[in-house]
């Protein structure tokens, strides 16, 4: 197995786990984190493909854009809470006002 | 019986995308257009980046359509974001970021300017351009509002200022196709001659279209970003916590 197969295993990898992650955390902030991951590793991939310029959209759109806006939307909606317990309950709390 | 129907929207989805991937054949591009632009763009654009050649030169009034779209759609989001706003009576004061987001955001700011910059000026020469380069900038000023949330979050950022910078390269944008509709006939085509390939002045018309392309894009997600970190209306939701940003602090 060459360097390059090895590479894009290991981001394949990242991006699934990662992209698994996004779904079963309970913490609002640590998900939109992972879509960045999940990001970060279809860069990765972009480049072992020799397409540096998707590589350079997907990371500054995917991994920068979307986690800053995702993350200001969970701040808007009284999302922003660092451990899970509490964002349960307050996601229960705000749902009237959503 | 709603799991079952997104099951079976996802099945027939995946149906579709199947019988339509069969049908392609594996290995054989649909369209031999690739190749052609791959070796005439050089010589006819200058670029050594075909993307962007293809990009701003043989596809520009489709980029054109783009940020058309990216301004509609930035102009409805700031149009729902603002509704409400005036309903607001007091701004809470933001928590100012902190001494190591301050610092790190002096820090970079500057770095951030500069690979913006460079990725959009030399969008004919390197991979990126204009779109990279542009939210690479707005992610500079960004980190600034970040850092100094200011009274009303905005970090003192004006808004008429970015409405300024993105009406003028937008219309910077189509004011050279029109130049070029007047010159020679044709929307958009690149002008001024190629230039000696490989050097930061070179291409013709293409670096400036992509500078046109990178502020718009900047202007437009720094104004997107501010309106979405500016304080919401709290008056209309008393009871939604008691605290709303007592835990901003770190972000």
């Amino acid at each position: 197995m060459d360097l390059q197969t090895l590479f894009a295993l290991l981001a394949v990898l990242l991006v699934l786990v990662s992209a698994l992650l996004m779904l079963v955390l309970d913490n609002m902030i640590g998900a939109v984190a992972a879509s960045g991951v999940v990001s970060l590793g279809v860069a990765v991939l972009f480049v072992l493909l020799h397409a540096p310029d998707v590589a350079m959209t997907e990371a500054v759109v995917g991994a920068g854009l979307s986690g800053v806006v995702l993350a200001l939307g969970l701040r808007r909606l009284g999302l922003w809470r660092l451990d899970a317990g509490a964002t349960r309950q307050s996601a229960a709390g705000d749902e009237p006002d959503a | 019986m709603r799991n079952i129907a997104s099951l079976l929207f996802t099945a027939g989805l995946a149906f579709l995308l199947l019988v339509i991937a069969a049908q392609l054949g594996f290995g054989e591009p649909p369209m031999r257009i690739g190749g052609d632009i791959l070796s005439q763009a050089p010589a006819e654009v200058g670029a050594t980046n075909i993307v962007t050649a293809v990009l701003l030169g043989y596809r520009g009034i489709d980029t054109l359509g783009e940020l058309s779209i990216l301004f509609a759609a930035a102009t409805a989001t700031g149009l729902v974001l603002v509704r409400g706003r005036k309903d607001c009576e007091h701004h809470a004061e933001e928590p100012p970021g902190g001494f190591i987001l301050r610092t790190g955001a002096d820090l970079l700011f500057p770095l951030l300017l500069v690979v913006g910059f460079y990725i959009i000026v030399h969008g004919h020469l390197t991979p990126g351009g204009g779109f990279q380069g542009g939210v690479i900038l707005a992610a500079a000023f960004f980190v600034l509002v970040l850092a100094r949330p200011g009274k009303d979050g905005s970090g003192g950022m004006s808004h008429t200022a970015i409405a300024v910078v993105e009406g003028l390269a937008g219309a910077g944008f189509i004011a050279l196709g029109l130049w070029s509709l007047w010159d020679n006939g044709d929307f958009l085509k690149p002008m001024l001659g190629h230039g000696v390939m490989g050097e930061l002045l070179s291409a013709g018309t293409l670096p400036l279209l992509s500078l046109a392309v990178g502020l718009k894009v900047g202007a437009e997600l720094a104004g997107l970003m501010t309106q979405l970190a500016e304080q919401p209306a709290t008056a209309q939701h008393p009871h939604q916590h008691p605290h709303p940003h007592s835990e901003d602090g770190g972000s």
